[in-house]
């Protein structure tokens, strides 16, 4: 049912459709005329004022807007290399700068460390040299001593007896056959000292 | 009435009735069109020529387009063609314009009609031919002898290229006009179905317009793209004539 009402109401359509355009089929318009001149007259005017005013003020700037946009690239470029071409020359003087001063601390600390070396080697020597000195005067005046305590034992053994044979006997002794004999002792006891 | 499908064509007057020595020239419907074309493109390409280094979009477009034909000329027509740049930029621009605002409903399309295209197309014949003599003399004649072509079959060929080369104007003006003319039709046609099928039937032509207005805006595209290439090609023949 519904589908028969809607093929009718195509079909009607369709002839409605139809009948509405062909009824004034007038042909084309195009081919009419009438308004050929006006045509041409509005074309020729809207167009020439579109040409000259295009040609002469705006095509122009817009190339030239182009021509600069290109050439301010080009220099933007040209600038980008300059400038990457001093880093780079900058770069390499830095790291000569670091190197030599790298060197420099090398050979700086190097000579350096030499110069304690040599210091202390120095002062080693002449301290052994000091100290050498020191033992053998040390060793002479113990040999001094050595010799002079002798003496001075032997005066103060002869001394001694001396005293204690005054204090013992009441008098005096000749001192020159007292330190006879008392030398001998000791020489006695020296070599019982020395000899063993 | 609206229904017929050429009605769209019309030319009609707007405002008083002008002339000059019994001339028509009376301000109608496709003056005003190409009126509102031609300040179109120049208020859009005025507003693309501020002086900055990096663009807007319409300083964009503007120079996306300057460079477009640019290099179109170019190509077709070498470095030669270099002055002849800004009257194809024109028309390029022009015809597009008028193309695109004729795809606007209710509106006029000014290259759908077969006087307007032509002036077109005779004007560029005329100068193109008028180039071409400047430029080389009467050695522009050559263009009608091909090189390397047998003795006997000479006369026929030189007959082929005489009538080749005076019917450029018409194929020129006739490509545009009909396939304007044509897709106008077309689509005025299945508005008249979808609405002669109402909301039950109409949907299919409904699409079909949808689709149709897709293509016909490639199509005024297409055609001004074509009308100002082929202009160059023949502009290539009047200044590198090597045939």
């Amino acid at each position: 049912m519904l589908k028969k009402i809607i093929f009718q109401f195509l079909a009607l359509s369709l002839i409605f459709t139809y009948s509405a355009q062909s009824a004034e089929s007038g042909g084309m318009p195009q081919l009419n005329p009438e308004f050929w001149i006006s045509q041409i007259f509005w074309l020729v005017l809207t167009f020439g004022l579109l040409f000259i005013i295009l040609s002469k003020f705006i095509l122009p700037k817009i190339s030239n807007n182009l021509e600069t946009r290109k050439s301010q690239i080009l220099e933007n470029i040209e600038t980008a290399d300059k400038q990457r071409e001093e880093t780079e020359k900058k770069v390499k003087e830095f790291d000569k700068i670091i190197n030599d001063t790298k060197v420099e601390a090398k050979n700086f600390f190097n000579s350096e460390r030499q110069k304690v070396l040599d210091d202390i080697n120095n002062k080693r020597l002449s301290l052994e040299k000091d100290i050498e000195k020191e033992i053998i005067k040390a060793e002479e005046e113990i040999d001094q001593l050595k010799k002079t305590s002798q003496e001075k034992i032997t005066k103060i053994a002869i001394e001694t007896s001396s005293d204690l044979v005054k204090q013992l006997i009441g008098e005096d002794i000749n001192k020159s056959s007292l330190s006879a004999i008392v030398e001998d002792l000791s020489k006695k006891e020296m070599e019982k000292h020395n000899g063993i | 009435m609206a229904a017929n499908p050429m009605y769209q064509f019309n030319v009609y007057r707007i405002g008083p009735e002008i002339k000059i020595n019994n001339i028509d020239i009376s301000f109608t419907n496709a003056s005003l069109f190409m009126v509102i074309s031609s300040l179109a493109i120049l208020i859009i390409f005025n507003l693309g020529t501020k002086r900055s280094i990096i663009p807007n979009k319409i300083q964009l477009l503007a120079e996306l387009s300057y460079s477009f034909i640019s290099k179109m000329i170019s190509d077709t027509a070498g470095s030669k063609a270099k002055p002849y740049f800004s009257f194809i930029f024109s028309l390029f621009m022009f015809v597009l314009f008028c193309n695109m605002f004729g795809m606007i409903p209710y509106s006029f399309t000014v290259t759908s009609h077969i006087i307007v295209t032509f002036v077109l197309a005779a004007f560029i014949f005329i100068g193109v031919t008028i180039i071409g003599f400047i430029k080389h003399g009467l050695g522009y004649l050559k263009l009608f002898v091909p090189s390397g072509v047998p003795m006997v079959l000479l006369p026929l060929i030189v007959v082929i290229e005489i009538i080749s080369y005076l019917s450029r104007p018409i194929s020129l003006s006739v490509r545009l006009f009909a396939n304007m003319m044509a897709g106008h039709t077309m689509m005025k046609v299945f508005g008249g179905f979808v609405v002669s099928l109402g909301i039950v039937g109409g949907w299919l032509p409904l699409g079909f317009s949808v689709a149709l207005t897709g293509l016909e805006i490639l199509v005024a595209f297409l055609q001004a793209y074509v009308f100002a290439i082929l202009t160059c090609i023949y502009l290539n023949d009047a200044l590198n004539l090597h045939h």
